[in-house]
């Protein structure tokens, strides 16, 4: 049976993910800095703390322990880009967030992100899956997430298949263990 | 190829090109007739199909404003998208996975096989499983379906053989990879499958048959036919008489057109089918055209449907391969001790990731949903596809504010399950649910019918002109040139998947048509 290593790195994702951290270090330099800085570059309009507490978000909707925040954070990229054009959406995402964030200082004194379990961290966002907000980055997560090309392998998952001539050669039928 | 005017008050006028309309067009043509299908989406082919599933959902899916209401999950969780169902040349027969099985003999009397079921609406149709034969054996030949015509079978993939496995130790007979309109070898001037996946994406190798890239390029070789894309007819109009003479339509510019005709038929799929006769309403067809039953736009089926998902200890790569790669027949009967009427089939499905996310249990998050999408390479799964009661108030109408792009009123798509449908879809759950578990599977997932595929009943045809729309034929019994020719003409929907029914009809009314011409009846 042909199997497929979930975790072997493409070499075009290794190339991507060599670019992308090169380009950091040519514009961050040589210093150490923390997770939610690293979004300040990106998340220009909704702030690196927001961005943060959006990414947790997204990844305590759909948690792969396997996927890197990279992965999260590209999807919450749309709902930057949508807050940089629409005044009202903007207002809308920060309005929700210090919602979810009292409701989280509430029930267990701090922050959303700052949760360290995620059985609480979902606690909280049971609580308010009525969100307008939560269902956007559900939504939105729901086709970003598992639409991204490059996460496709880690799922065993091969996408296009017709130029490479299908399965007729490549295993369509060589289930070997039933 | 042909090019027709205006003006030409002689031609037959189809709208659509799916199964039905694509196939009566080609055939009306084949017999010398001039044909213009008005088509409102546009052309695409196994040149431009793409192996991705969003990409091609936006490519060729009907994505206009509908609206639902009723007590299905769907209208919950897709609210604006009842159907996942085409708008281009070729119609649904682009998206369709290729299951061509004929009626059974009971399923065309229902109401006398079932009996007076509570709640449903049930009829016989006026023909039955003889009269249809020759014409689904003339529908398995166009179609190059497998198992008929002596064309071999297509091999199972490891999503058929987790099922075979499964299927043979609860004990079930007729399992096999079915009846497939998709070429086991090269036929008809087109190749073999190459097992690519993606048959809901459009077949990249043509090896599916389709209505859009085979049927319909037929028709254009004889010169009688037109194929006119991206032209969505808004209204059919009539003359002081009550025949109709012509349709307005409203092409990719939005720009509308007036194209006369002698004879309209509606193969438009079961939602916007009733939309464009409830929408033709006038003086003197005050409730909508052909609609003196009241019936157009009721009895709205989509099939009894469900998924069910295993999740095993080792790799299956369901994807790889045909999307429906095989079926269990066995609980395709009606056997009233498993406590509802009507019977279903148990076909191989698989989806790919994007999808697998979007549909598994649609808007579910968190670690339980995460764990089986992490399972998705080790997963094995199938659909469940059986008869639903037809229902009266599951129907069609025309939403009363909102409009589409060209001022026509939207479409509302109610429906809601009869218990008949529930007490079916729960024994199809816990069969195959024993079915994977007896083959080893670890998790099983229960999955709800995704947005509508099979869209029937909205004009039925019926022996009396009181109970539905179409006679046998697909006649509308209020103007006799005016036809429906696609799905919605079914009176019930039986177990199977409609197309090849919808073809064998279509060839049929093909024939009549040409009849009523010669002898000026039309």
């Amino acid at each position: 049976m042909r199997v497929l290593n979930k975790k072997a790195i493409s070499r075009r994702s290794f190339l991507k993910t060599g670019t992308v951290t090169a380009l950091g270090l040519t514009i961050m330099g040589p210093m150490v800095i923390g997770k939610n800085n690293a979004w300040a570059a990106t998340f220009k309009t909704l702030g690196a703390d927001d961005a943060a507490t959006l990414i947790q978000m997204a990844r305590d909707c759909y948690p792969h322990d396997f996927l890197a925040d990279k992965y999260y954070a590209k999807v919450i990229e749309g709902i930057e880009a949508q807050a940089g054009k629409d005044k009202a959406f903007k207002s809308m995402v920060s309005k929700e967030l210090k919602k979810i964030n009292s409701s989280a200082k509430k029930h267990y004194k701090v922050n959303y992100k700052d949760i360290n379990r995620e059985l609480e961290r979902t606690d909280i966002l049971k609580k308010n899956s009525k969100s307008p907000l939560f269902k956007k980055v559900q939504g939105d997560l729901v086709v970003g997430l598992y639409n991204n090309q490059e996460v496709w392998p880690k799922f065993g998952y091969e996408g296009e298949s017709a130029s490479k001539g299908g399965y007729m050669n490549r295993g369509f039928n060589d289930i070997d263990w039933l | 190829m042909a090019k027709f005017s205006k003006n030409d008050d002689s031609l037959v006028v189809i709208i659509g090109s799916g199964a039905g309309g694509g196939t009566l067009g080609m055939e009306l043509a084949m017999k010398g007739i001039k044909t213009v299908i008005l088509e409102a989406g546009g052309r695409h082919g196994p040149q431009d199909f793409v192996n991705d599933e969003w990409g091609s959902f936006g490519q060729i899916s009907w994505l206009d404003k509908r609206t639902t209401s009723g007590d299905w999950r769907v209208s919950r969780d897709f609210s604006g998208l009842p159907a996942w169902i085409v708008k281009a040349v070729g119609g649904s027969t682009l998206h369709w996975a290729g299951a061509s099985l004929r009626f059974q003999d009971h399923e065309w009397k229902a109401r006398t096989t079932y009996g007076d079921v509570k709640g449903a609406s049930l009829l016989d149709w006026p023909i039955d499983g003889k009269e249809m034969a020759p014409w689904y054996a003339k529908a398995e030949d166009h179609m190059g379906t497998t198992g008929t015509n002596g064309i071999p079978r297509l091999p199972g993939n490891n999503n058929y053989k987790v099922l075979a496995a499964g299927a043979k130790k609860m004990g079930y007979k007729k399992f096999h990879t079915g009846n497939m309109s998709i070429n086991s070898q090269p036929r008809d001037g087109r190749g073999a499958c190459q097992q690519i996946g993606f048959c809901f994406q459009g077949c990249k190798s043509g090896a599916k048959w389709s209505s859009g890239y085979v049927s319909i390029p037929k028709g254009e070789a004889t010169g009688k036919l037109e194929c006119r894309s991206n032209s969505q007819v808004l209204k059919i109009e009539h003359d002081k008489n009550g025949k109709v003479n012509g349709v307005v339509y409203a092409d990719k510019d939005g720009k509308v057109h007036k194209q006369k005709a002698r004879v309209v038929c509606v193969a438009g799929n079961s939602i916007e089918s009733p939309r464009l006769l409830l929408n033709s309403e006038s003086s003197m067809f005050k409730n909508g055209l052909a609609n003196s039953s009241g019936q157009v736009g009721r009895n709205y089926m989509r099939h009894m449907t469900a998924s069910t998902y295993a999740i095993f200890e080792k790799p299956v790569y369901m994807y790889r391969g045909t999307t429906m790669a095989g079926i269990i027949q066995d609980e395709a009967i009606n056997d009233t001790r498993r406590g509802f009427v009507g019977g279903y089939e148990l076909e191989t499905l698989s989806l790919g990731l994007p999808f697998m996310a979007a549909f598994l249990d649609p808007g579910q998050w968190g670690r339980e949903f995460a764990a089986s999408m992490e399972g998705y390479d080790r997963m094995a799964g199938l659909w469940i596809v059986g008869e639903d009661m037809p229902q009266s108030n599951n129907r069609v109408t025309l939403h009363k504010k909102i409009k589409d792009q060209h001022g026509m009123p939207v479409p509302n798509v109610n429906f809601s399950d009869h218990e008949n449908d529930i007490k079916m879809r729960n024994h199809a759950w816990k069969q195959s649910i024993a079915l994977y578990e007896s083959v080893g599977a670890n998790k099983t997932i229960k999955t709800p019918p995704y947005p509508s595929t099979h869209n029937l009943g909205t004009n039925r045809m019926s022996a009396k002109a009181s109970d539905g729309v179409v006679n046998k034929y697909g006649q509308t019994w209020d103007v006799k040139n005016l036809f429906v020719s696609d799905g919605s003409q079914f009176t019930t929907g039986a177990a199977e998947n409609p197309t090849l029914t919808i073809v064998a009809l279509a060839m049929r009314q093909a024939e009549y048509i040409a009849k009523q011409m010669s002898s000026k009846a039309i």
